[in-house]
């Protein structure tokens, strides 16, 4: 069949939007198919199901609880799961103590285990280290295999600030020796080792650094505790009244540390920032700041006074977050001022994460899971069902109406709907693979909501071409000058919207977003839609005879809309054949 | 739907023609007494803030058996805790729903619940209880607000560039001002709960509103370039015109917009309850229905008030005054009965006019030759020049 010549042009731009649909199908069949995709949106929490998690807090002791420090586990859990990359989780109290975290699909447990369990810090002192590989039992003399190498600089505040070696040296293993300390905090209890009480040497250990800490079984447990292996090191018990037996975070180190001395509740701030001279410049040296409370001075200054003077593993403080050493400072002297810094071979992304990780763990309490409650899939896909229900009535709503006001007209707006859906499903469902984007009752909503806006613009469009056909203009005519003077319409309207959508999405909290981000794309889809298809297909349509000599049923009869013969009045205008008739019948309005 | 599409037809030709602009006195005059039963709801009544606003306690109490005056007996268990205190008691269709303000401890929530379940007869179990703290409802709000100042600068330049005169941003910002504060009034009036969802609602009808605005503010300005082109129609007349032209545009644009929000509505309301989808369908209802009026009555009104006071509109009022008024004349002397309204347009497009006698088988006659010489360029003296 020979092309019309008038559709060439038309046909090409719709060629365009195939491509773009066999595109997007396409990468999306690629993905699914090879990648990690699916073929389906991803559901939000209150659609697919989701987990519920209510976190209690666990104390040790009778420590109390009160309202403000859940509030701030709230928050400091809120950003923690914001932090692990999970959209759309919400964290809220419940019964004034438990915490309820609702993640959407099935979180694995690394995730729940975060949320729970980081969230003591304390600081302790070293007593043994040992290396994890090849586990070798520490020997009570071991030789320095390495020298500290992280430089320990002298305070740059007068008389406050002191300074620890980093992070980056392998410390010695075990040496003994023992101070006598002012305050040592396990006054209770015999420092019963874990698995078998009795120490053994029998003696009472005097201060926190005391070796008596060490007994056989810690050491056993020691040279048990397998790092690589999550479940060994799940099993580890951090109570501030007992020495403990833990991992390093980063390095492959193992230790025993003693007693807990300086709690995370004790330190009011910690910041990160660029280490400064006296004279007030930045010396490009990173550092961590710490700030300590009343008690947090003390307990810090004992800790530092006693174990400056021990020799080398045991000189090193071991700040403990999640069970696991994440920082392991040397004080060059006893710290009394209620602040501390931290330097060593810090950057300045891994001095921020050390300073939130001291203000993060200063949260005073662990949790515990409570129970994880699965939201039911079939509520979920009740919940989909509805408002897959409200989506198609609108639909079928604005078919009806468009099929009633513009006759065959309104089967384009139908088509365009269809491709501009097709379109929205794949991009909807790409967004979910590339950017774990999940599709939420908010997100339907957005989606039922933009039905109407879509069709408006071709409302719009349809509107303008009746005006022209209302001037006389021949229909095919009428299409071209039509979707000139509509297309800047749209495209203005099209801007309003979307800006209100970024606008929405940039601030809007969590639990919205998926509606702005629905908006944002519809609109977009929008343009495409009407660029590539409606106006196109309309070209098309206005070539066929019953378009082109406007049928009765097709919405674009001259008669129906008022331009009775479309005279051309010379000099480039035509008449308002409807005005003529109406005065020459003699009856104006 | 014919009388529909001819309605549509004379209004673009301006057989017929609804005063919209001139009228607007009584636009604003109702406006007004809006914005003051908004206030009044707003100051008086105050909105209905949700849960997450305030914080607060929230209690479900299910599979009861027995509702009978289950408000009086919901306050009276909450009484014997904490006398006094602030308690909304709503109905589900199985459960009933207890909101009141936060608990100072853990332990009043539970003999809150102790004495919901004595009262209702139910275990404790059958109690679901939500504490919220305020600092969630505060951080939405703080971010509305950031929201709504970032979304009506940008727009106000965007709308600026594009139409190129700032009045046009005045005019669609007051129609919007206009549209946030009677929706939020209605919210207060009707006492609907305001919460998180209803809030996102509120700041999308913005986008909406301006959408509406924007295409009458463009023909208004397709309308008025060629007005002050011709200089037969003044500003006021020319923007009535595009009002009226854009009329049935508007109607259906709004309809369309609207009927997917009211299924929402209608779903949220009747299947799935209290929740997002509601809360947002609602606020989108009431902005968009708001909205379409406000575009029409309010906005293009406001526009051509500001425009008016212009110099050149001034002088483009008197030039289209006079040549309405020389049509006027011609018409009643070629014609017996005269079409005062339509000739405001009649010289736009129109160049063929009825002969005189008004028969059906008169020949039309060109105006020129009934109104004798024609109206030579005129140039203005050197001095002027």
């Amino acid at each position: 069949m020979a092309i019309n010549p008038h559709n060439r042009g038309p046909l090409r731009t719709m060629s365009v939007l195939i491509l773009l649909i066999v595109g997007l199908y396409g990468l999306l069949g690629a993905v699914s198919t090879w990648g990690t995709a699916q073929r389906t949106p991803k559901l939000g929490l209150d659609l697919s199901g989701g987990t519920q998690l209510i976190l209690t807090p666990k104390v040790v002791g009778n420590q109390q609880i009160n309202q403000g420090q859940i509030l701030k586990a709230v928050d400091i859990i809120r950003a923690r799961v914001n932090g692990s990359g999970v959209t759309e989780a919400e964290v809220s109290t419940q019964g004034g103590k438990d915490i309820v975290v609702s993640l959407p699909g099935t979180p694995d447990a690394a995730t729940v285990n975060s949320l729970q369990k980081s969230s003591q810090l304390r600081m302790r002192a070293t007593l043994v280290e040992a290396p994890t590989t090849p586990t070798p039992v520490p020997t009570a003399t071991g030789p320095s295999p390495l020298k500290p190498t992280g430089q320990a600089t002298s305070g740059s505040k007068a008389s406050s600030s002191a300074t620890t070696a980093p992070k980056s040296g392998f410390p010695p293993a075990l040496s003994a020796a023992t101070k006598p300390a002012p305050t040592a905090k396990p006054t209770a209890v015999t420092p019963a080792a874990t698995p078998t009480p009795a120490p053994a040497t029998g003696a009472k250990p005097k201060n926190p650094s005391d070796l008596a800490w060490v007994t056989p079984a810690l050491e056993k447990q020691l040279a048990n505790l397998n790092c690589a292996d999550p479940k060994s090191v799940e099993a580890i018990v951090d109570d501030p009244a007992k020495p403990m037996v833990t991992c390093d975070a980063e390095r492959p180190l193992k230790y025993i540390l003693g007693p807990a001395e300086v709690f995370g509740t004790e330190i009011s701030n910690a910041t990160s920032g660029q280490q400064t001279t006296q004279g007030g410049t930045t010396s490009g040296i990173w550092e961590v700041r710490l700030d300590f409370n009343s008690a947090g001075t003390k307990s810090f200054c004992d800790l530092t006074s006693r174990i400056t003077s021990l020799p080398s593993p045991r000189n090193q403080g071991a700040i403990v977050l999640d069970n696991k050493v994440i920082s392991n400072p040397v004080p060059q002297q006893a710290l009394c001022a209620g602040n501390a810094s931290i330097t060593g071979s810090f950057t300045a992304a891994s001095s921020k994460v050390l300073a939130d990780q001291l203000k993060f763990g200063a949260l005073p309490l662990s949790f515990s899971l409570q129970t994880s409650d699965q939201i039911s899939p079939t509520l979920g896909g009740d919940q989909l069902t509805r408002g897959l229900i409200a989506g198609a009535i609108g639909l079928l709503l604005v078919v009806a109406y468009s099929l009633f006001q513009y006759r065959a007209l309104g089967l384009v707006t139908v088509s365009s709907l269809l491709i501009a859906g097709l379109l929205t499903y794949g991009a909807v469902t790409l967004f979910g693979w590339s950017t774990g984007f999940r599709l939420t009752m908010a997100g339907v909503t957005g989606l039922i909501v933009s039905i109407g806006i879509v069709a408006d613009s071709f409302i719009l469009y349809f509107e303008r071409v009746r005006d022209e056909v209302r001037d006389g203009r021949a229909l095919r005519a009428a299409v071209e000058t039509g979707w000139n003077r509509a297309r800047r319409t749209i495209l203005i309207s099209d801007a309003v919207n979307f800006l209100a959508a970024v606008v929405l999405y940039a601030l809007a909290a969590s639990n919205v977003r998926g509606f702005a981000f629905t908006l944002m794309l519809t609109t977009i889809i929008d343009i495409v839609v009407v660029f590539l298809f409606t106006h196109p297909l309309l070209s098309i349509l206005a070539t066929t005879k019953f378009f082109g000599e406007g049928h009765k049923w097709s919405g674009l009869d001259p008669k129906r809309l008022g331009a009775r013969t479309a005279t051309y009045a010379g000099r480039g205008r035509v008449t308002i054949a409807a005005r003529r008739a109406a005065a020459t019948e003699g009856t104006p309005s | 739907m014919r009388s529909f599409s001819e309605f549509g037809n004379d209004l673009y030709t301006g057989k017929r023609s609804i005063e919209i602009v001139g009228r607007q006195k009584t636009w604003y005059a109702v406006s007004a007494v809006l914005l003051v039963l908004a206030s009044m709801g707003l100051f008086v009544r105050g909105l209905n803030i949700g849960l997450e606003f305030r914080g607060g306690s929230e209690f479900r109490i299910s599979s009861i058996t027995n509702f009978n005056g289950f408000e009086a007996r919901a306050k009276t268990a909450l009484g014997t805790v904490n006398p006094g205190s602030n308690v909304v008691v709503t109905k589900t269709t199985d459960a009933v729903r207890v909101q009141t303000e936060k608990f100072q401890s853990t332990l009043q929530t539970e003999k809150v619940k102790a004495a919901l379940a004595h009262e209702f007869n139910v275990g404790v179990n059958s109690i679901s209880a939500n504490t919220i703290g305020p600092s969630w409802g505060a951080s939405v709000s703080q971010q509305a607000i950031t929201a709504l100042v970032v979304f009506l600068i940008l727009v106000s330049l965007l709308l600026a560039a594009y139409f190129r005169t700032w009045k046009m941003s005045i005019a669609a910002l007051i129609a919007l001002a206009h549209d946030l504060v009677i929706t939020v009034g209605i919210y207060a009036l009707a006492g609907f709960e305001v919460t998180p969802a209803s809030v996102i609602g509120f700041l999308t009808i913005l986008g909406y509103s301006l959408y509406d605005t924007v295409v009458v503010f463009d023909k208004v300005r397709e309308n008025t370039l060629e007005a002050e082109g011709n200089g037969r129609l003044s500003y006021s007349q020319a923007a009535n015109q595009a009002v009226n032209q854009t009329l049935v545009r508007s109607i259906n644009t709004s309809v369309v917009a609207l009927l997917p929000v009211a299924s929402i509505l209608g779903i949220g309301y009747f299947l799935l309850g209290p929740g997002t989808l509601l809360d947002l369908s609602l606020a989108l209802f009431v902005g968009i229905a708001v909205g379409t009026y406000s575009s029409i009555f309010i906005a293009t009104p406001v526009l051509a008030d500001l425009r008016e006071r212009e110099p050149a509109m001034k002088e483009l009022k008197k030039r289209a005054a006079r040549f309405q008024a020389a049509q006027a004349r011609k018409e009643s002397t070629a014609t017996s009965d005269g079409d005062p309204l339509s000739a405001d347009d009649e010289g736009m497009r129109d160049v063929v006019h009825a002969s005189s006698g008004g028969g059906a088988t008169a020949r039309p006659v060109h105006p020129y030759v009934q109104t004798g010489p024609r109206n030579q360029p005129k140039r203005p003296p050197k001095s002027k020049r």
